[in-house]
């Protein structure tokens, strides 16, 4: 293929993506792209593994003919591209090897004819449902004596949305001056946001993301957990000590739940002998992975790890004490405060089912040791 | 490498942007494919292929594609493979079209089997097969056929569906590349679909300009306008594409907006050039051209989009083209896309670190996005570093140099490498703090891991040499660190740093070049030429006790295995050791070797990478990349701008010019299926009349006078009054121009009350105009009330989401009969649509415990374009909670509700002075609230002051004896709790408000009502 000046690589698991590219094209949307060819494989094939494209090879040839033609991207909206060609399902392959049919749709492609290419039309549902999630997570970085070096939220907000027809959502915020910087799924207007600071959108069908924000910086950033760390490795004797408590902090009244810690030990740390007062650890030899799942946090009885390290003998002692990054989720709860106020729909007669559901979940949330 | 492969190359012509492939990590091979490749297999398939059932075909070719996937060659069943092309099945079809483009160019003859089939299929009055025909038939590589697919693309750029002109648009590139003889016709054909008004077709046509013509951007002139509007509803691969291109033009077309800042580069050269630059803007101050506004406007809502791409176009055209001052809106976009994958990150960093250098400013607000998280890759943080570095200042580079702290101690000793050098950098930069960073990288001398220790002498180096003389305890440590430290590149800045400054450790010196002459033969290269010349510097200095020993340096160099040391070693003999053959030369050693050397200039590797455009392959690798399209410098003189100018546009439009985000509000209203043709009337008349507005300026000086002006009005406009909603922007930009034309009083309406009118169809600078008119009056109160102020009007239902029903209510302040303890609210309805509404009444209230409501009585018919009122009563316990409820027609329900200011929850009430005093006095302490404020300007006399509380408030005067005191009572409707209100003036503006209430709320809810009605 000529001389190939670039190669723009990446990962998804231990699958890397490779794209050659021959002349100046922005690297950006070379990336974009192959995070989008690898997003509609994991909504066809559930999964993104050498396995599931080594026996759909014929399906991943097919889709990335309608993704890109000459090297300029067509159809990426996999609402699209599931109206062309559709997801292999059991069923289907039971049936397509019994009648022949095959799962091409026989229906032409008019979803790329549109003016809003991400919606399939002629949706029909017999329950209609709109449901929307609004996730919260806190990216903290927390320095030794427990002071947050940095702490910001970013959220997001899933959609899952069975409406039958052409239904125009408006939804609304009781807070929108919380959110500082957001980006849109296409179908958003930004007009309307501009001006009245609402959502309002013609959504694809079936699951995507709405939109995306990060919560302004003025506000401060609620931290729902502490972390009491003594981590110390002896001069002598090849032994270190370990001991981690976590208790509440800024919880808002609500339980924290999936609560994980994991610490990457230096090398030259053998073996560890803990004890947990909640939940399990694990250590694994070969990455050097502590991982100790806590689950809900009780506020009455901390939950605590203790115990000692074992390190390699005749190695220096390790000069910086490993950080710990932590896991956690909270149900029911909107760490920013933010809050839906109101879906309204247009367009259609029928009355939707609708709901919203918060979480808070911990990002990059890290403790300096 | 073992690992397996999968190549999926599509269409592989060589202009491709670029093909995918997956390569698997683990390297297992797993043959199970091979039993079906055998030769005689294949016949087994051609039987399959000539079969008549689909079914088969099917499976068939299912096979092949998977042959060829794992890079098989398949191309002796090309002969039963092409029959298939007209297949019915599609899905054989499909499969047939891939095997096609894979192997057409091999088998020329056979090819053209299919040629006629496909010739067929671009008269198929479906619009979908006509352009797969066409995309199939362009990618069959086959110099033959060029005639006929010229002809294809000619015919296809001129169909009725926008999508198979948009083939056409994918088939240029490829025709190209075929046959670059085409390239006058294929211009031909770019330039009439640039004309396109379609989104469909923007993208792609920008794409085969960019890679068939970068050079015409004449092309561009008459498409400017309509591309930059077009922008927001293109979808996202275009607009990276549309985004690019535009900012080369802008570059070639438009004046560096940036003139007049003098400050901008360091360098003297530029300076001189700068400042006749500035010379020449002085004379004619720097007015943005409208056009080069309209494209700043029209991007910016990009940096939301969730495609990183699109962001970083955008940002690097704000970069490359805004004013200095609006440059920073891109930088929180930039900072969100951090969030993003790694590589992703990896690029948005490597653009972020060349803008710090430029525009550091922008960044220092998201100085903390930039920290290292231990579980960063390495490259990453590396770039964080680097960003970090290049924001550091005075202010902030105690916090830096913290961080900097806990990132010495990282387990990654890169990292640690890369964090020291960063300091050394900081040092160099911020004069402050050089003496703290030198104490820092010395402590690190004595830490445990060598490549730290090495790094630190490196970078003590280059700080030193910035001012040795008050730091020879320094110089003598290191020279302690000479038995210890084994890395070559830290041993060497070493032994450079004692000889450079011998003389202020005249001591230790000739010590260390003897431990050094010792194990000189086991030295690396570097460490050698530094010993050598370490002993040349020792004994031009100090020849006495050194010259045994640089003999026998330079002895020991002489048999080196290495030439350039034994060059460098007979070199320094003749320069030094005098003798009678030396030269004039010798005389001058020792000014040749210890002249005084300038510092080293530590500085960012990315200094001068933004003569690259931003977000480019070739600034990412830092080398030109081919089919890179140079950014051209600011011309000195604008062209001409009336190049830009569109005539009247025929009246003949392309079917399906949409625009859906831009639009909002418009789908509500009709829906989205008959959105086509009717707004495709709206934006075809807004570019008319705007480029007839445009043409009606004399020269193009005037001209851009005037739509300067008619900038500066808009922006005014539009901050005032966002609530009057355009379908284009552009029509209220002509009516802009009307305005300043007319020099009409354009005073908007102060906004909330303001009733949307009807604009949605505001096809003409006439409706336009009557909208703004009609606006206006809206404001002056519907009901008469006993009140000499209006009365405020607030909006229960918008036109658009009441789909044509409009109502306003406002508070009469008028006791409402039926229940003195409610609120009166005049309901006000309007029907703008064109059918009747029928039985409007309420239902479904929803209220807070103790709330109650009198509903109003069911208005029984509201023909169109009628209006009328009625009265309900709700009583709010106090409180300013919303009453929701559902307003309902005969066909539809809206929710509503209506939230009191307090001000309305009282009734006035008349007391005498006395009273009023008496009562005050019992609500002193907790129930009295005061604040100090300063008047608005026109707002400074007791009249105002009456006008302005009472507007806020339904209180009644009291009469006072004093002038300078206002006192004002009412009482709560609910509780009849006494409010009690004193304005006392004092001398230029300043006021003091006392609030006396029981009701604690209440009273700290009216202080800042009606301290905002005061103060604004």
């Amino acid at each position: 293929m000529g001389e190939h000046r670039r190669r723009s690589a990446q990962t998804t698991g231990k699958l890397f993506f490779l794209s050659v590219v021959q002349t100046e094209v922005p690297p950006l949307f070379v990336v974009e792209f192959l995070h989008r060819v690898a997003d509609t494989f994991q909504d066809y094939f559930g999964e993104c593994s050498e396995t599931v494209i080594k026996d759909n090879v014929v399906i991943v040839y097919e889709l990335l003919e309608e993704m890109l033609d000459n090297g300029f991207p067509l159809a990426t909206e996999s609402n699209v591209l599931m109206e062309m060609i559709r997801p292999p399902t059991i069923l289907r392959s039971v049936v397509n090897t019994l009648t022949g049919g095959s799962n091409v749709g026989e229906k032409l492609p008019t979803g790329q004819l549109s003016i809003i290419p991400w919606r399939r039309a002629g949706v029909k549902y017999t329950n209609n449902e709109a449901y929307f999630d609004v996730i919260e997570e806190i990216d903290a970085i927390v320095d030794k004596s427990g002071t947050t070096v940095f702490a910001e939220i970013q959220g997001v907000v899933e959609a899952c949305v069975k409406l039958s027809g052409m239904p125009d959502l408006t939804l609304s915020f009781m807070n929108p001056r919380l959110l500082d910087d957001v980006s849109f799924h296409p179908c958003v207007r930004f007009k309307r946001w501009e001006a009245d600071r609402v959502l309002s959108f013609i959504p694809p069908d079936g699951n995507f993301r709405l939109m995306s924000y990060h919560v302004s910086s003025q506000n401060l950033v609620a931290i729902p957990v502490y972390v009491k760390q003594n981590i110390s490795f002896l001069e002598t004797g090849s032994c270190g000590r370990l001991e981690i408590t976590i208790g509440p902090k800024q919880t808002m009244g609500k339980t924290v739940e999936a609560l994980m810690v994991t610490i990457h030990m230096p090398k030259s740390v053998l073996s560890v002998n803990l004890t947990a007062t909640q939940g399990s650890y694990t250590y694994d030899l070969t990455t050097k992975a502590l991982i100790w799942t806590i689950g809900k946090l009780n506020p009455q009885k901390l939950p605590n790890l203790r115990g000692s390290l074992s390190m390699q003998s005749g190695v220096p002692k390790p000069e910086e004490n490993p950080s710990i990054n932590l896991d956690l989720k909270i149900q029911q709860l909107a760490i920013s405060g933010l809050k839906v106020s109101r879906l309204d729909m247009y367009g259609e007669k029928y009355k939707p089912f609708k709901g919203v559901k918060y979480l808070t979940k911990a990002g990059k949330f890290q403790v300096r040791t | 490498m073992q690992s397996l492969k999968h190549d999926f190359i599509t269409r592989s012509t060589p202009s491709a942007c670029f093909c995918v492939c997956f390569i698997n990590k683990t390297n297992c091979a797993v043959d199970y494919f091979c039993f079906l490749f055998s030769p005689h297999r294949h016949d087994d398939l051609k039987e399959m292929l000539d079969s008549n059932k689909d079914s088969l075909k099917l499976e068939a070719m299912k096979r092949i594609v998977a042959m060829i996937a794992r890079g098989k060659n398949a191309s002796d069943l090309f002969p039963a493979v092409v029959k298939n092309v007209a297949c019915k099945n599609i899905e054989v079809k499909k499969l047939v079209y891939v095997y096609l483009v894979r192997y057409a160019e091999e088998q020329q003859d056979l090819a053209l089997l299919s040629i006629s089939t496909f010739q067929r299929g671009l008269k198929d009055p479906n619009q979908l097969i006509r352009a797969s025909a066409l995309r199939v038939l362009s990618s069959i590589r086959v110099t033959i056929i060029v005639p006929i697919m010229m002809l294809a693309i000619k015919e296809a750029a001129s169909d009725m569906s926008p999508y198979v002109r948009k083939t056409a648009a994918h088939a240029i590139p490829k025709l190209y590349s075929l046959d670059p003889e085409q390239k006058d016709q294929l211009i031909e054909v770019i330039e009439k679909l640039l004309a396109d008004k379609t989104t469909l077709v923007a993208g792609s046509v920008v794409m085969a300009f960019e890679e068939v013509c970068p050079e015409r951007i004449d092309l561009i002139h008459k498409n400017y306008r309509k591309l930059c509007n077009l922008l927001i509803d293109v979808e996202e691969w275009g607009q990276v594409v549309i985004i690019n291109m535009l900012t080369r033009y802008a570059r070639t077309q438009f004046l560096n907006p940036n003139i007049n800042d003098e400050d901008e580069d360091d360098d003297e050269k530029e300076k001189e050039k700068k400042a006749e630059a500035a010379a020449m803007a002085k004379r004619k101050p720097y007015v943005m051209d409208p056009d080069h506004r309209l494209l700043l406007r029209n991007t910016k809502p990009l940096l939301q989009s969730r495609n990183a791409a699109v962001v970083m176009a955008v940002a690097q055209l704000y970069f490359h083209l805004a004013p200095k001052a609006e440059v920073g809106v891109i930088a929180k976009a930039l900072v969100r896309l951090l969030r993003s994958h790694s590589e992703v990150q990896f690029v948005v960093l490597q653009n972020v670190a060349t803008m710090t250098i430029k525009r550091r400013g922008m960044f220092e607000p998201y100085l903390k996005s930039f920290y290292i998280r231990s579980t960063d890759p390495t490259q990453i943080k590396v770039l964080k570093l680097e960003v970090l570095t290049n924001l550091a200042n005075e202010t902030n580079i105690s916090t830096i140099l913290r961080e900097f702290q806990t990132y010495i101690k990282s387990m990654d000793k890169d990292f640690v490498a890369a964090t020291i050098q960063a300091i050394g950098r900081c040092a160099t930069n911020i004069g402050e703090v050089r003496d703290t960073c030198l104490n820092g990288l010395v402590q690190l001398l004595s830490n445990r891991d060598e490549l730290v220790v090495a790094e630190s002498v490196v970078v003590i180096k280059k700080l030193l040499q910035m001012q040795p003389e008050k730091h020879s305890d320094i110089i003598k440590h290191m020279a302690k660190l000479t038995d210890n430290i084994q890395v070559p590149m830290a041993r060497a800045s070493i032994l450079w740093l004692i000889g450079e400054y011998c003389e202020h450790v005249p001591k230790i010196a000739p010590d260390v070049l003897r431990k050094m002459a010792k194990s000189f033969t086991n030295e690396e290269d570097i460490v050698k030429l530094q010993i050598i010349n370490l002993a040349a510097k020792l004994y031009l200095t100090n020849s006495k006790q050194t010259k045994l020993l640089t003999q026998y340096v330079l002895n020991l160099a002489k048999y080196d295995q290495n030439y350039d040391i034994r060059d460098r070693a007979r070199f320094i003999r003749q320069l030094i050791v005098p003798t009678e053959k030396s030269g004039a030369l010798s005389k001058y050693a020792k000014k040749l070797f210890l002249a005084l050397k300038p510092a080293p200039v530590l500085e960012s590797p990315f200094k001068d990478r933004d003569h690259f455009q931003l977000g480019s392959l070739s600034h990412l690798l830092n080398a030109k990349a081919g089919g890179y399209q140079e950014l051209p410098d600011w011309p000195e003189a604008a062209p001409d701008p009336s190049v830009r100018n569109v005539e009247v546009k025929e009246s003949v439009r392309a079917v399906g010019t949409v625009t859906y985000r831009d639009t909002g509000a418009l789908w509500v209203f009709r829906g989205p299926q008959k959105m086509e043709g009717s707004e495709e009337s709206d934006s075809a008349t807004a570019s008319d009349s705007r480029s007839g507005s445009e043409e009606s300026g004399s020269g193009s000086e005037s001209e851009s006078e005037e739509d300067s002006e008619s900038e500066e009005e808009e922006e005014e406009k539009k901050s005032k009054k966002k609530e009057l909603k355009k379908p284009v922007q552009e029509s209220e930009r002509c009516v802009c121009v009307q305005f300043a034309g007319l020099s009409l009083p354009v005073e908007p309406a102060p906004s909330p009350q303001v009733t949307p009118v009807n604009t949605l169809l505001s096809n003409s600078l006439v409706t336009d105009l009557e909208g703004l008119s009609l606006s206006d009056s809206v404001l002056s109160p519907a009901v008469s009330t006993p009140h000499v102020f209006a009365l405020k009007n607030y909006e229960l239902l918008h036109r658009i989401t009441g789909e044509g029903l409009t109502v306003e209510y406002c508070f009469s302040r008028q006791p409402f009969s039926p229940d003195a303890n409610m609120v009166a609210v005049q309901l006000q309805f309007t029907n703008n649509s064109s059918s009747d509404t029928k039985s409007l009444h309420m239902e479904d209230v929803k209220l807070q415990s103790g709330m109650r409501v009198k509903e109003f009585p069911e208005i029984e018919l509201l023909p169109a374009g009628e209006t009328a009122s009625a009265v309900m009563g709700i009583d709010f316990c106090d409180s300013t909670q919303a009453a929701n409820f559902q307003l309902c027609t005969h066909t539809k329900k809206f929710f509503v509700s209506i939230q009191p200011p307090v001000g309305e929850l009282m009734r006035t009430v008349f007391l005498t002075e006395n009273e009023f005093k008496k009562e005050q006095g019992q609500l002193m302490g907790m129930n009295e609230i005061t604040e100090k404020l300063t008047l608005d300007a026109r707002c400074r006399n007791e009249h105002a002051i009456v006008q302005r509380v009472t507007a806020a408030a339904n209180l009644s005067r009291v009469p006072c004896g004093s002038d300078k005191e206002c006192r004002f009572a009412g009482r709560t409707v609910t509780s009849s709790s006494l409010v009690l209100v004193t304005v006392a003036t004092r001398e230029e503006g300043a006021a003091q408000l006392t609030v006396n209430c029981e009701k604690m709320v209440i009273g700290t809810m009216l202080v800042k009502d009606i301290l905002l009605a005061l103060t604004q």
